[in-house]
């Protein structure tokens, strides 16, 4: 049985829970699953990993400077430490594209991206064009396998486990191309748009920045994360990271909400594991209807209103 | 300053792809080809800042088939000084687009690669990633703002979390997000003009590129369909139809 490594995604002091979700695609691989976690402090987080349920060991590497961590200065701690495992699995967000196929070229391996679904001990199906096609795609056998999972295909595993903490000794020498200079957050404290299970999504439709309370109030009322459509997010309404689809956010709430959004396959693509998707628009002929669950043909600046009234009330 | 920038022939966007009925690949045949849309915006981002005075020459390299050259005279059109075509016979892998772009970035020595941050084709989102790593020089994935100042750059990145912004020393491989700028319109005469641009043609051989280690190709099938569901009349019906699913 081949040994996994799974590369923890958190924010410093909270794991992300799509490491739980790798977790749950490592499993389909069987084998001892371990958990590294870089960090600048990384004894909560990995009192975090060790809880998850499969976890044989995580590994702890501590991490100079402002606790941000780059590609280029994780990548070949984790292609050194890579030697002992037939797999090293990112999750497919920002954090996992943009790290782990700098792994795989320093490992002198192909990566495969977006697992959806593990078919064999190398093979795998992904996504491509978009969603629109799904391909069986093999890794050699005899090479370490580097993979980023997509997580809105795997739920997460529990809680209860107890894994050993250990230290990762790997040296290596860390680049100083590359530094760090701020991160500006959208501000919130509303539910995450990678995790809430219902989310409530708005598009070029509301027309501007102002209009857009109307889907905060809704989706407020629901406890629902926000969402966009590019339109939405290009036109300045919100910020980029509210951004659904193929080249944002791929997300798979129970509850989904698509209001004034025309239903571009772009789009789809980041809600296709959605329980539930109602969509809200005034076209009839809107494609979104095509693959909503719920449709309701109308005014937005109308129905989204007398929705969250409707909910208040209820 | 050099800068060069990789240009992927994919299918147009707008094209609803289709599957061959064996389950062979995506049919092409006939259909609308098109640089890849982040590509453009490499592109674009490359001439303005030649157009600023820090660079002073634009490159831009395809990998692929013959026709390719129908997008790198585009990229000419489009205000690139020349184009390469490296002709590989299958679709390559980022594993070996990393490699070929590493041979052409030992022979043109830029000071920055711009590539776009995934291939809509097959969706990989790694091959500048590779590019970097294999090159050992910084990467700046996803931006969605570049300025350069002498020897370094600063790069806005979108990531899950927001605005990300980073410091990184040239050379440095760029990959682009959407929002980093809007491209260009080709004018006519511009195309007129790219014909008698250089457009030079290496093979896989004459850059003596590494192969092997890529992922077997299997069956191509569609995705799960979702089907169409029921539609309601009014916000009651909407809150009944909900409440009668449990969601509410
Ligand atoms: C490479 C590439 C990547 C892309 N990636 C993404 C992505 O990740 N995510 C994404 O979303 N898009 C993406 N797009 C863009 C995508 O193709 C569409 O352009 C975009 O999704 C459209 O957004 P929209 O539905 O808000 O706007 P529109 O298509 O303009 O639709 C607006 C809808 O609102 C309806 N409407 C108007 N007024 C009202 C009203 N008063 N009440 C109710 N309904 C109303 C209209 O009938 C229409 O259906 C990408 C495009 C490209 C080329
Ligand atoms: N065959 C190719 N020719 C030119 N550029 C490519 C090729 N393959 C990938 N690229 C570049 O790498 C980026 C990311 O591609 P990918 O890693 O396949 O998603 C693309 O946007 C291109 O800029």
């Amino acid at each position: 049985m081949s040994r996994i490594l799974i590369i923890a995604e958190h924010d410093g002091t909270r794991l992300n829970p799509s490491t739980a979700k790798c977790v749950t695609c490592a499993r389909d691989l069987g084998g001892e699953i371990d958990i590294a976690v870089f960090a600048e402090d990384p004894a909560a987080l990995a009192a975090q990993a060790a809880e998850l349920d499969g976890v044989a060991k995580v590994l702890t590497a501590v991490q100079q400077g402002s606790g941000h961590l780059l590609a280029a200065v994780l990548a070949p701690q984790i292609a050194a430490a890579a030697g002992d495992y037939g797999y090293v699995l990112g999750p497919a967000t920002t954090f996992g594209k943009d790290l782990m196929p700098r792994v795989a070229a320093l490992l002198g391996v192909a990566q495969v991206s977006d697992v959806m679904a593990v078919t064999g001990p190398h093979s795998f199906k992904r996504p491509i064009y978009a969603g629109s096609a799904i391909v069986t795609v093999t890794a050699p056998a005899d090479m370490t396998v580097v993979a980023t999972v997509r997580i809105a295909s795997y739920q997460a595993v529990g809680t209860g486990g107890a894994a050993a903490v250990e230290a990762l000794n790997v040296s290596c020498d860390t680049p100083e191309h590359t530094r760090y200079v701020g991160l500006e957050a959208s501000a919130g404290d509303r539910p995450d748009l990678q995790s809430a299970p219902r989310v409530v999504s708005g598009g070029r439709a509301l027309g501007s920045a102002e209009n857009f309370e109307l889907i905060y109030k809704l989706a407020d009322r629901l406890g629902a994360g926000v969402g966009a459509s590019r339109a939405a997010v290009d036109a300045g309404f919100v910020p980029n990271d509210m951004q659904v689809g193929q080249t944002g956010k791929i997300i798979a709430p129970e509850l989904y909400f698509a209001i004034g959004i025309s239903g571009a396959i772009q789009h789809l693509t980041g809600i296709k594991d959605a329980g539930t998707i109602v969509a809200i628009n005034k076209d009839a002929d809107a494609p979104i209807f095509e693959v909503a669950d719920i449709g309701l043909v109308g005014d937005l600046f109308q129905v989204v209103p007398e929705l969250e009234q409707a909910l208040a009330e209820s | 300053m050099k800068i060069l920038v990789c240009v992927k022939r994919v299918v147009d966007y707008n094209v609803r792809i289709q599957l061959r009925p064996d389950g062979s690949g995506v049919i092409t045949d006939g259909v609308k080809m098109s640089i890849n849309p982040f590509d453009e915006i490499a592109l674009e981002e490359a001439l303005r800042i030649k157009e600023s005075g820090q660079a002073d020459e634009v490159v831009a390299v395809s990998i692929g088939a013959v026709e390719a050259q129908q997008q790198l005279r585009t990229a000419l059109a489009m205000g690139a000084d020349r184009a390469i075509l490296v002709q590989s016979g299958d679709d390559a892998q980022p594993l070996t687009a990393a490699r070929i772009l590493q041979r052409i970035v030992e022979r043109e020595q830029p000071g920055l690669v711009i590539l776009g941050k995934q291939a809509i084709d097959d969706d990989n989102s790694q091959t500048g990633q590779m590019l970097a790593a294999l090159w050992g020089r910084p990467q700046a994935t996803f931006a969605s703002e570049l300025k350069l100042d002498g020897e370094t750059a600063r790069v806005t990145r979108e990531i899950d979390a927001g605005m990300e912004t980073i410091e990184v020393d040239l050379p440095a491989v760029i990959t682009t997000d959407l929002r980093l700028n809007e491209p260009r319109f080709v004018k006519l005469p511009d195309i007129m003009k790219a014909k008698r641009k250089p457009l030079d043609t290496l093979t896989l051989e004459e850059l003596e590129v590494e192969s092997g280690n890529h992922l077997e190709v299997g069956q191509y099938e569609p995705p799960a369909k979702r089907e169409r569901g029921v539609m309601v009349e009014d916000v009651p019906a909407l809150i009944s139809a909900l409440n009668q699913r449990g969601l509410l």
